[in-house]
């Protein structure tokens, strides 16, 4: 699997039969999953070379795509669900990706590595960035071009017109529902179109 | 296969297909031509490689472009490779081990299908400008009348690069039910008004050479080589990137001092394209220039539905393999992704790659590892799947 964390957990929020935008989609490896175990179909959208080549090998329909120039191809709601999971932080237009996101989709799920994790905040209160599994990297090199909280999203996602429908942490592959913001490594988070 | 371990030579003397053979296959019903007229009985050239399985379901069709023909892999009669050989062959992305390929050369081509250089039956002299226009659509419906003798009636693909791609996109629009899969490469819905421009250039280029004789230049036994030659050479600058015509040429001189004259060939971009213009005037037909440029010019298959590419689409069946290549100005990135919209908006099963290369529309043609892991890796599905 992806270098994604809590996958299954995501999985199960997607209902069985939909039709799924995966932005991001790596090695398709969710995708291939989600059309064994819960018969979806749909596309991924990935920039890489070797990803993209690695969803062809699997089978999986994909679009070598930059995120960045919006989601034009698609029309208003083609999709069950979209997805942009550990996306949303190597992204640089990120208000007006949730926005398409939010359109293309009648559900969306997003993720995204949660800085406000414990550890992260004892290693600033130290003086120094935070480097763990969720966040890999040192400040200099790091890919992550957004770095936000559970609660930042709270209010980005209200400026966006989405409405909220679930959201929680994610910690080791496990649901967090308690103090997710302290608590959880990756926030998601399950909105539609305000 | 085996994993058999071989050093470099070996292996890729392994990998051709070696000497191939040409086949004819000659049709007495007329062909119904797009505009109104029909081509009297005619010849179709061919070449295959690999072996029909006993299922039938194993053919893949690989449909040629502007200059090139049936000869698609292995080597002819002059040890010459065929223009997708690094493409096509044991081992290769399009294995012929598993598939098994057929390259038609179209009617009105110049190696060896009916075409303007043969004799009207009507007059017993060469067709020359009165062979018959054919479009993309005649050429896919000459293409399925050999099938149907050879006995296929769905083809595991259809493959095609630039031209070749728009001949299996109308693949998958006038025979849906007779193909799985349409991989088109390096190709656009439709000319821009830039690329006609081109198009219009190069054929202004041939018909006022004083050697066309208003197509009949047979009978004067000369070729119009100074109006080919021209449309060949602004046609090959179309085919490179900017980026790669300056990495391959730059300034560079042929020689140290500068001439200062209008006429001699100072820098090697000019004698490059002096060098493709002769050997292409040598070998193509004038005539067929043409007819070639004039049914890329017509291929449009939204014309049919009010501009609309998303609902000439609703009628494919096929699964869609869509390449383009970031240097590509001739049938740009762009161009591919309008397809991928018509095919999204029908809800039709697509893939499609956007390819980092620096060799502009050529690519297609070369052997990038990032393209040929794609086209690999969309063979070994089809394979699979047919199994």
């Amino acid at each position: 699997m992806d270098a994604r964390t809590g996958l299954d957990q995501i999985a199960a929020l997607v209902p069985t039969g939909s039709r799924v935008l995966d932005l991001g989609c790596g090695s398709g490896a969710l995708l291939a999953h989600l059309r064994e175990a819960r018969g979806c179909r749909g596309f991924g959208i990935e920039i890489d070379d070797a990803l993209v080549a690695q969803c062809i090998r699997r089978d999986v329909k994909v679009l070598q795509l930059n995120l960045e120039d919006g989601l034009s191809l698609f029309d208003d709601d083609s999709f069950d669900v979209v997805l942009q999971l550990d996306t949303l932080q190597n992204l640089r237009h990120t208000a007006q990706l949730l926005r398409e996101t939010a359109r293309v989709g009648h559900q969306a799920i997003v993720s995204f590595p949660n800085f406000a994790h414990w550890p992260h905040r004892l290693s600033v209160l130290r003086g120094r960035m935070p480097v763990s599994k969720a966040l890999p990297y040192q400040w200099f090199d790091t890919p992550n071009i957004r770095v936000g909280t559970f609660a930042d999203f709270e209010v980005l996602a209200q400026q966006c017109g989405l409405r909220v429908i679930d959201a929680f942490g994610l910690h080791e592959g496990r649901r967090v529902d308690r103090w997710p913001n302290l608590l959880a490594s990756t926030a998601v988070f399950r909105f539609e179109r305000a | 296969m085996s994993a058999f371990a071989a050093p470099g030579f070996l292996l890729s003397a392994m990998l051709s297909l070696g000497p191939v053979t040409p086949q004819e296959m000659h049709f007495d019903a007329p062909l119904p031509l797009r505009s109104g007229a029909s081509l009297p009985a005619y010849r179709l050239v061919y070449e295959t490689y690999g072996r029909l399985n006993a299922a039938r379901n194993n053919a893949v069709l690989v449909c040629h472009a502007l200059n090139a023909s049936h000869h698609v892999a292995g080597l002819d009669g002059n040890g010459q490779a065929g223009w997708w050989d690094n493409l096509v062959g044991p081992g290769k992305p399009l294995d012929t081990d598993r598939f098994f390929v057929i390259g038609v050369n179209n009617p009105g081509s110049c190696f060896g299908s009916t075409g303007p250089m043969h004799l009207n039956p009507a007059t017993g002299q060469p067709w020359g400008a009165d062979f018959p226009v054919v479009t993309v659509e005649d050429w896919v419906d000459a293409q399925a009348l050999l099938l149907d003798r050879l006995g296929i009636t769905q083809l595991a693909a259809v493959l095609g690069g630039s031209l070749g791609g728009m001949q299996a996109l109308s693949w998958s629009l006038r025979h849906p039910q007779r193909l799985r899969h349409c991989i088109a490469v390096a190709t656009a819905p439709s000319l821009s008004a830039q690329n006609i421009a081109f198009n219009e250039v190069a054929r202004r280029a041939i018909v006022t050479d004083p050697d066309f004789h208003g197509g009949h230049f047979y009978a004067h036994g000369v070729v119009p080589a100074r109006g080919l030659r021209v449309a060949r050479m602004i046609g090959h600058i179309t085919y490179l990137s900017d980026d790669s015509m300056e990495a391959k040429f730059g300034r560079q001189m042929r020689e140290a001092e500068l001439a200062y004259s209008t006429q001699a060939i100072e820098f090697q971009i000019e004698s490059y394209l002096r060098h493709q213009g002769d050997k292409f005037a040598g070998y193509f037909d004038a005539n067929t220039y043409l007819l070639i440029t004039r049914a890329l010019d017509y291929f449009d298959p939204a014309r049919a539905h009010g501009g609309s590419l998303a609902r000439a689409f609703a009628a494919a069946q096929a699964k869609f393999l869509l390449v383009s290549f970031t240097t590509d100005w001739r049938f740009a990135p762009a161009r591919s992704r309008e397809i991928v919209k018509a095919l999204v908006d029908n809800q039709h099963d697509v893939s499609y790659a956007e390819i980092d290369a620096p060799h502009g529309h050529d690519a297609f043609l070369l052997e990038d590892p990032r393209y040929h892991e794609v086209m690999r890796a969309y063979f070994a599905n089809i394979a699979r799947e047919i199994r």
